[in-house]
């Protein structure tokens, strides 16, 4: 197993991405759907509930792809000795930043895992109200905030780590455009994560 | 006359000490008497000379390692304020007061200032960071180097192996094998000679195996730290791509060289 930490460490880099952060992308657009109300947001989760070999899918797809990368990344996070303070460069920030919202949201994901699909398979029906009824709490809502904010951290400075580890982006020139975009990034998807948060909410 | 005048100005070094590889490390000041133009080695001297520390008390004068004081060897590499760097470029004017001297404890510390870069040297020959043209008969001349090449691989050749872009890495410690920044440049400096890259494949197996190229997590502080200014990042970014492509070499057996 030791001989393999380059293939091991690539794989972490390309499972965020691909399908982790992909299936970020698409459950941020499903839940945008509720700005159309609970209507839409219901029509839209039971067109991704109806999908064929669902379960397959979802254990293929996102359950073992995203375990791998929360337990190697959190190996990997545990190894470095932050130095921000001595270093406090921008890319050290983001270095630091994406270890601790990693961590973050195995926190994150565990728990809302729990209340949304593991609750669905034990019966309560996943719609807009299981929703409504989560966020009828503020500290749920200040949870989410920080849930969702990370996540659309993670994969979009993850996404810029990415394609310099995959050796996408080499040159200072290409490194800094790709900061630029993993930034842009962040805020598009950093709205519609948030604002269809508070869909949920009025 | 002038030096009575000078000597009443001191300066206050706070030096993190340790008596051998295993003990527990202290902290002693010192007031070294101000001369213009100091850096950090002449004010080491001083203490040298004198060494009492602040208190007045007769102690054993800290040690450091130094050779050619023109920031060339990375011999006299130390924390100075917190930031690795060579403290012979490091100028007592321009320091902010006082001054705090530490080992660079990234590396394991053999005493006071002076620590042992071994796992350096031992990674460049991990990486084959040479160009093997020894044999019992002439081989003739190399390849030539185009111009534009040699001047980017130039600047990759001015490492001095001083060990500053490894204090500054997170990712180099003792929880993990990670060779640290200034080995995987060279693999690029090596793989960039006509002759050198003959070998290539060789040294991208190299940084592909434990404590290699992965251990790399993009914080940068390699390349703002290097005294050199050597594009630390841009080598490992190029060194990913072309490990990416070896890799996948490798894997579906290709002896494309």
């Amino acid at each position: 197993m030791a001989e393999n930490d380059y293939a091991r460490h690539r794989l972490h880099s390309l499972l965020g991405v691909v399908p982790v952060g992909l299936f970020l992308v698409v459950h941020l657009t499903v839940n945008y759907q509720a700005i159309h109300g609970a209507g839409a947001f219901n029509q839209a989760a039971s067109l991704m509930e109806s999908l064929p070999y669902l379960l397959f899918l979802e254990i293929v797809l996102i359950y073992l792809p995203i375990l791998f990368h929360a337990i190697y990344g959190v190996y990997i996070a545990f190894t470095a000795t932050n130095n921000v303070g001595n270093f406090g460069f921008f890319r050290n920030w983001m270095f630091i930043l994406q270890r601790y919202t990693g961590l973050f949201l195995v926190i994150f994901i565990a728990w809302h895992v729990w209340e949304t699909r593991v609750a669905m398979a034990l019966g309560t029906p996943l719609n807009f109200d299981m929703m409504a009824n989560i966020l009828s709490n503020p500290w749920m809502i200040a949870f989410y905030i920080v849930g969702i904010l990370s996540a659309v951290f993670h994969f979009s400075n993850g996404l810029w780590s990415f394609c310099v580890h995959w050796g996408i982006l080499v040159s200072p020139r290409s490194q800094k455009i790709g900061t630029y975009v993993s930034a842009v990034i962040f805020v598009l998807l950093g709205y519609v994560g948030i604002s269809a948060l508070f869909a949920f909410v009025s | 006359m002038s030096e009575s005048k000078t000597a009443t100005k001191t300066v206050r070094l706070i030096i993190t000490r340790q008596d051998g590889p295993d003990s527990t490390p202290y902290e002693e000041s010192f007031n070294v008497p101000y001369r213009p133009n100091m850096n950090v080695i002449s004010a080491l001297m001083a203490i040298r000379r004198h060494p009492v520390n602040s208190r007045g008390e007769e102690t054993s004068p800290p040690q450091w390692e130094m050779n050619c004081l023109e920031e060339v060897c990375g011999a006299c590499s130390m924390v100075i304020n917190g930031r690795p760097r060579q403290a012979c470029t490091a100028l007592i004017d321009k320091l902010e007061k006082p001054i705090r001297l530490q080992p660079m404890k990234t590396f394991p510390i053999v005493r006071d200032l002076v620590v042992d870069r071994s796992r350096m040297f031992d990674a460049l020959k991990k990486v084959k960071a040479w160009i093997p043209i020894d044999g019992t008969y002439d081989l003739g001349p190399g390849p030539r180097m185009a111009e534009s090449k040699r001047q980017w691989a130039y600047e990759l050749s001015k490492c001095m192996t001083c060990g500053v872009c490894l204090e500054a890495c997170p990712n180099v410690n003792s929880k993990s094998s990670f060779m640290g920044p200034a080995p995987l440049s060279q693999v690029r400096l090596f793989n960039a000679h006509p002759t050198g890259a003959m070998n290539k494949a060789e040294r991208l197996r190299a940084i592909m195996g434990k404590g290699g190229i992965e251990g790399c997590g993009n914080s940068q502080n390699c390349v703002q730290v290097c005294p050199k200014g050597i594009p630390l990042t841009t080598s490992i970014a190029a060194l990913n791509r072309e490990t990416m492509v070896q890799s996948f070499r490798d894997f579906f057996g290709s002896d494309y060289q």
